[in-house]
């Protein structure tokens, strides 16, 4: 059995900057302090386990920027790689130039080596099976802050081994026709403490444009720009967040929570993103300018459905 | 009890328990999560209690901000469930190398370490919430006499166990982590063990902590 399990494996030639393993997160642990954390941008993350023919949860391969190079040994396995991604396999010294959002077959002592994401952050690796990884709260989703779900809570790194299990016969193409939109304008709601600041720093924030700083990872979005300033308090007692709220610091500057935040914040929330564009925000790397605008609960629901419809489109559309 | 339900985004509901930070106000909060928690609502997918509020975020896909609304202001309380809440002993070591604020706060305080010491370790305190890092519990109320202001500059590392004390409250810094709490020592017990799958943290919202000092020796043996 063990001999068995270990047949297929990758080994991990380069680790990639931030390289995790993910899948739908976990709920109803935020109040011990344990966030959702999960595939950062959501719809990627459905459409490579769409392609691979697996349960929509399985585990995936997570990568931000430079993704990892990883040698292959075992018998010829469907891979598929969503997001803007650069990668290629080398194949005996051959290099194949390839495309994202469809099943590629890779053999033994491939090289699959993902180079870099387009003008975005994220992307992901799903492979026809499955990686062989650890659960923790009902999720393998790694969460490297409480060190916790797979590969003991820790990135990819240089020299492990990653076990695959469950390999499926060589699947069919499975292309799906998807071209990843980017965005500059992000739709938010009114945050609880909207009135803590003065209608000139509303409007600043509203029209002018913030900077997507380097200090933001899986955690949140830091953002440089014009002050906010507060005309009430800087802080507030700590309350709960959620993913995408938009807390204004005592320094006047916004942070975007992300998947693996803290679970609670002591600063005032002056919106947070909709739903819909969550996904596309994740990927807005740092150096790219962003605006913000708002628009009522009633729309953000509305445009929630068209974006679930887009995502169900896609699906049906596979070839 | 609730005060006002309003919207945290299009998927979480923030319900506002009032402004102040009091035992009270918090059992309110602690006693809508746990009938909250046993109510199966669709669609709830975390449910994050604090001082005066309660963040309930849910999945778009299966409800709706009014529809949730609704079911939360129809929720029928059943009596308080205290049975959930523990009274739980930590041990604290008060060595010189992890009293890293001790110095500070004496003077700061203007009282000597012993008086401190008596003072914190004669009272019990009520976990109003847990969380910001994976487990961390926020303790209180402190004895007036120990209000302290936080760090100017905060640590960039605090270590993993160490007890913060800052103006009313006292923590347990469950992991290495940045932080500005004046830290008067450290327990061998591990408050969240992330190696449990099941109910990794010790200390839930609404739990009693009385902490006990121990010595250097006991604290070596405890880590054993």
């Amino acid at each position: 059995m063990k001999k068995n399990m270990n047949k297929n494996y990758f080994e991990v030639l380069r680790p990639g900057i931030n390289s995790t393993f993910q899948d739908n997160g976990r709920n109803n642990f935020y109040h011990i302090g344990i966030p959702f954390s999960g595939a950062m941008d959501n719809r990627n993350f459905i459409l490579a386990n769409t392609i691979s023919n697996n349960e929509i949860n399985n585990p995936v391969l997570e990568f931000a920027y430079q993704g990892p190079k990883l040698k292959y040994i075992g018998k010829n396995i469907s891979i598929n790689v969503t997001g803007d991604v650069n990668f290629k396999i080398i194949r005996k010294n051959k290099n194949l130039e390839l495309s994202c959002y469809e099943n590629i077959i890779l053999e033994n002592n491939d090289c699959l080596d993902i180079l870099s994401t387009n003008r975005s952050v994220y992307g992901y690796l799903s492979i026809g099976g499955t990686f062989e990884v650890d659960y923790y709260l009902n999720s393998c989703s790694t969460n490297t802050k409480a060190k916790i779900g797979a590969n003991s809570g820790k990135k990819l790194e240089k020299g492990q081994i990653i076990h695959l299990k469950n390999i499926k016969k060589i699947l069919p193409k499975n292309k799906i026709e998807y071209l990843n939109s980017k965005i500059e304008n992000i739709r938010i709601i009114k945050g609880p403490h909207f009135d803590y600041f003065s209608k000139n720093a509303i409007d600043s924030f509203l029209s002018d444009e913030f900077n997507v700083t380097k200090l933001s990872d899986r955690m949140g979005i830091r953002l440089k720009g014009p002050k906010i300033s507060n005309i009430k308090n800087t802080n507030i007692k700590s309350e709960g967040l959620v993913k995408g709220v938009i807390q204004i610091t005592a320094d006047g500057d916004p942070i975007i929570m992300l998947s693996d935040h803290g679970t609670i914040g002591g600063y005032p929330k002056i919106g947070v993103v909709i739903s819909a564009d969550y996904d596309k925000l994740v990927q807005i790397p740092s150096g790219s300018k962003i605006k913000f605008k708002e628009i009522n609960l009633k729309d953000a629901e509305t445009i929630f459905k068209l974006y679930e419809m887009e995502t169900q489109n896609l699906i049906s559309n596979i070839k | 009890m609730i005060k006002n339900i309003s919207n945290l985004g299009d998927a979480a509901l923030y319900c506002d328990f009032g402004t102040e930070v009091n035992k009270q106000i918090n059992r309110n909060v602690i006693n809508y999560f746990n009938n909250l928690r046993d109510s199966n609502f669709l669609g709830i997918t975390n449910i994050t209690p604090s001082y005066n509020k309660l963040v309930i975020s849910f999945d778009l896909k299966l409800t709706s901000f009014a529809k949730l609304k609704k079911q939360v202001e129809n929720l029928e309380l059943k009596k308080k469930n205290n049975s959930k809440n523990n009274l739980i002993k930590i041990p604290v070591c008060c060595a010189e190398e992890f009293a890293l604020d001790i110095k500070r706060l004496q003077k700061l305080l203007k009282i000597n370490e012993a008086k401190i010491y008596e003072t914190f370790f004669s009272k019990n305190y009520y976990c109003y919430m847990t969380g910001f890092i994976a487990g961390m519990p926020f303790l209180g109320d402190m004895d007036k006499s120990l209000f302290a202001k936080r760090l100017e500059t905060p640590r960039v590392k605090v270590p993993k166990n160490s007890i913060g004390i800052t103006e009313q409250f006292c923590n347990i810094y469950t992991f290495e982590s940045p932080g500005g709490w004046n830290i008067i020592g450290k327990t061998p017990v591990d408050i969240f063990d992330n190696k449990k799958n099941t109910e990794p943290n010790l200390i839930n919202p609404g739990d009693t902590i009385s902490f006990y000092p121990i010595s250097k020796l006991e604290y070596e043996k405890k880590y054993e």
